[in-house]
């Protein structure tokens, strides 16, 4: 089964090898892996999707945590979690395509479905955008496709995750700085401690939909 | 000579003295090594430090040196290489001490930082080569890294589970220059494992299900002597009446003598051990790793007994055995916060019941047969042991075994009575290990009689050390059980390859020639009666000496559990063993 963690590392040379060699040495596959800055300076935040065993994440999360750069393993499989993924795709719009010249108002609003943005416009090409859950991504894939439109390139990302709500003070104290009202580490009272309402996530305008699939 | 001021204060100094100054600030005092172009400017900053350099014959000698000097002493041990060759050479002793959990720092030269990656002169990525077999590693270029490096380095090396780690440090970072302070040098406390777990639901489960357990067994492992726990062990079992049960690495942790000490379990174990254990009900497993090498098939292991695992390292929860109470922490601690919480028990009756069953298993040892004018490892390794305890040394012996038939022979007939009294090569199985890790054992505890037991084979792969021995002026005893024959390969083919001795008979030179020629002495033993009184020679003569037992040739290690067999489907030693005709039982 898919697993997803999410680890803080320390920004330094070499730790995405450790990381990735890791995985190698216990013989997983790694489906994606993306790596960034994190809201803390020198930390690097990493969502990891591997293919393993069902009872693997233990074991898993124990050994990133036997990485000396690793600073905090979450994983985020049985959580309230949103799952992103970036994808950008160019498909050929030429005078063959199946719709001819209204080829690029189909995919235009093939894209309107989607949420996708039109990020480039070539002569025989365009260029989507488009941030979701892997689903909502190969759905888009199978759309086009399946219009007859010959994709030329796709580029994922690979997918992002962030637990929604109280986790953050766990986060915090694991870096060694939590919130002055977090006294004990694990307040469920505080104001961090919150599962569903979306009006304390911060979400930018291409979140809209954050309901609707979740993986 | 003055050596600038390390400690208080800051100083100007060079990488290569800093190096030196921030050993010396963490209490080295000895480290192995060997030089080379790109580690020529530390070597050359030795002279102004208090620190002993052990020059080894290869560098893989230089890490199972360290790792003889951790396991023996406690402390952490350091070696050293040049880059390149140098580096590659210490990667099976850091291997070694990466699987039996052995705290070592390894510091290597390397290029200077400007031609990195440039498949320079001696270049290899000894970062990327060690990447998993160390605990962690640093490449460090610049002097003003190296001394909070190196004391991250000791302390990654020394917390939770031990282990090795490596400093790779360029030629420029060595020449270049930097302040020095040893104090503002020290790493940040280290995190708590967020994953460390002994909370009081956990010992609650632990605390009922030793409460209810008839037939209870504590697997005695390496993490015992690791944390420091041999007194709460034994308060422990004692407590209970639980018996215990050893691993390989676990001898010594619990004293042999002890009425409630059972022996070694595993491949190799006793046979009423490991039966003992497939009959428990409840096992408790205090800082060891359920390696295949004690569980047999794991399909049918101790398939009546739930499982209680004291450990430090959360990955190997759950990793080859799933236990019914995890409790992840250090093991001194974890018992002293349980054993106040336990009622004593009285009932010895489990204890019994395994006595009782070791019946002929005892009584067809070899070691109690007569003598039948032959030479048995088994009677070496005894005799060894018995000459010690005789001499009132028990206590101040430490054997350092090799791998092959005699370190199982050494585990079964040699009585472990106190801590970090046996060294050995558990986890990777280094043959090559023992004389290297006995030069580091003795340079750590140089009251103690230290002993090398090895084969014929494993002897000849770090046979040079013999020189380093001589130089360093070490008084250590060498007993090489000499059976013509990688013996445990011998024995694997004798019993599943139909006696096919592919490579497994080897010719070895006169060892006692080889060891007069490094100006050692030494004597050839063929004869049982003449053991005990050449061992006390060469004990007190206060001068390295080496035997060369000349042995059975075709003897085996019982008993034995197959590859892939369960542990109560043990090999005995046959009955009519062809060795034996001469010396019949009963
Ligand atoms: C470096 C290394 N190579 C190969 C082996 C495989 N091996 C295990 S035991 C053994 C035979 C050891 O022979 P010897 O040193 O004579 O000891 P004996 O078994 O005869 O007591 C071999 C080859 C090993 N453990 N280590
Ligand atoms: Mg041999």
């Amino acid at each position: 089964m898919l697993h997803t963690f999410v680890a803080l590392v320390e920004d330094k040379p070499g730790v995405l090898t450790r990381v990735a060699s890791l995985f190698r040495r216990l013989n997983i596959n790694i489906v994606s892996l993306t790596v960034g800055e994190s809201e803390r300076p020198d930390t690097s935040r990493m969502t990891i999707v591997c293919d393993a065993h069902e009872h693997a994440a233990h074991r898993i999360r124990a050994s990133l945590y036997k990485l000396e750069t690793t600073v905090h393993v979450d994983e985020v499989d049985r959580s309230a979690a949103v799952v992103r993924e970036l994808c950008l795709m160019k498909i050929a719009v030429g005078p063959d395509s199946p719709n001819g010249s209204h080829s690029r108002s189909q995919i235009f609003e093939l894209a309107n479905v989607f949420r996708a943005r039109v990020v480039d416009l070539a002569p025989e090409s365009i260029m989507l955008e488009m941030t979701g859950s892997s689903s909502k991504i190969e759905g888009l894939v199978q759309v086009i496709t399946e219009s007859g439109y010959t994709i030329l390139e796709v580029s994922r990302t690979g997918r992002m995750a962030m637990r929604r709500g109280h986790h953050t003070s766990r986060v915090l104290s694991a870096l060694g700085s939590r919130p002055k009202a977090d006294g004990n580490g694990d307040n469920h009272g505080s104001k961090l401690d919150f599962h569903d309402n979306l009006g304390d996530e911060i979400l930018p305008n291409e979140f809209e939909n954050v309901h609707e699939e979740e993986i | 000579m003055s050596r600038p001021e390390s400690g208080a204060g800051t100083t100007v100094l060079t990488g290569a003295e800093i190096v030196w100054a921030t050993l010396e600030g963490e209490g080295v005092r000895e480290v192995f090594g060997y030089p080379g172009g790109a580690i020529l400017p530390i070597y050359d900053a030795l002279r102004k430090f208090p620190i002993r350099h052990v020059l080894v014959r290869h560098e893989q000698g230089a890490a199972h040196m360290a790792d003889g000097y951790a396991r023996a002493s406690g402390r952490v041990g350091v070696c050293m290489a040049t880059s390149g060759p140098g580096a590659t050479n210490l990667v099976t002793g850091i291997a070694t001490a990466m699987l039996d959990s052995v705290p070592i720092v390894c510091i290597t030269g390397q290029v200077s930082s400007k031609v990195l990656g440039s498949d320079a002169f001696q270049e290899v990525d000894i970062t990327g080569i060690t990447l998993p077999i160390t605990k962690h590693n640093f490449l460090v270029t610049r002097a003003e890294d190296i001394a909070p490096a190196i004391r991250q380095a000791f302390q990654i090396a020394t917390c939770g589970r031990p282990g090795p780690v490596l400093i790779d440090i360029t030629k420029d970072a060595q020449q270049s220059t930097a302040s020095f302070e040893f104090a503002a040098a020290a790493p940040c406390a280290a995190r708590p494992h967020p994953m460390l777990r002994a909370d009081s639901s956990s010992i609650r489960e632990a605390i009922a299900l030793i409460h209810s357990a008839e037939r209870p067994i504590v697997l005695a492992g390496h993490g015992i002597t690791q944390s420091g726990a041999e007194a709460q062990v034994i308060a422990f079992a004692e407590s209970q009446q639980i018996p215990v049960a050893s691993t390989l690495l676990g001898l010594g942790s619990f004293p042999a003598a002890h009425p409630l000490n059972l022996g070694m379990m595993g491949m190799h174990g006793e046979s009423w051990v490991n039966h003992a254990i497939q009959e428990a009900d409840l096992l408790l497993a205090f800082g060891m790793r359920f390696d295949d090498r004690v569980t047999g098939n794991l399909a049918h292991y101790a398939q009546n007994a739930k499982k209680i695992h004291v450990e430090i390292d959360p990955s190997e929860i759950n990793k080859n055995v799933r236990v019914d109470v995890a409790l992840i922490g250090d093991l001194r601690g974890v018992l002293d916060t349980l054993l106040p919480l336990l009622p004593k028990r009285t009932d010895t009756g489990w204890l019994r019941k395994i006595n009782a069953s070791k019946g002929t298993a005892a009584v067809r040892d070899i070691i109690n047969l007569p003598d039948n004018g032959h030479l048995y490892a088994a009677h070496v390794i005894h005799d060894i042991w018995r000459e010690a305890q005789a001499a009132g040394r028990e206590q101040d012996t430490i054997i350092v075994t090799d791998v092959g038939q005699h370190q199982m022979w050494e585990a079964q007939y040699f009585k472990h009575e106190t801590p970090r009294s046996l060294v050995t090569s558990g986890g990777l199985g280094t043959m090559g290990f023992a004389l290297p890790a006995a030069i580091g054992a003795k340079t750590a505890c140089p009251h103690k009689d230290v002993w090398v037991i090895a084969g014929d084979g494993g002897f000849q792969m770090t046979a040079a050390e013999l020189s380093t021995v001589v130089q360093e002026k070490l008084a250590i005893n060498i007993a090489i059980i000499n059976n013509g024959y990688l013996g445990m390969v011998r024995q694997w083919q004798e019993t599943f390859y139909e006696k096919n001795y592919s490579a497994s008979p080897i010719l070895s030179p006169d060892f006692v020639k080889l060891a007069e020629a490094h100006g050692i002495a030494g004597a050839h033993i063929a004869k049982r009666k003449d053991v005990t009184l050449a061992v006390t020679k060469a004990r007190t003569s206060g001068q390295p000496f080496l035997f060369n037992f000349q042995v059975e040739k075709e003897d085996g290690v019982y008993p034995m559990i197959a590859p892939g067999a369960a542990l109560h489907e043990m090999v005995h030693r046959p009955e009519r063993d062809p060795l034996l005709e001469t010396a019949e039982d009963e």
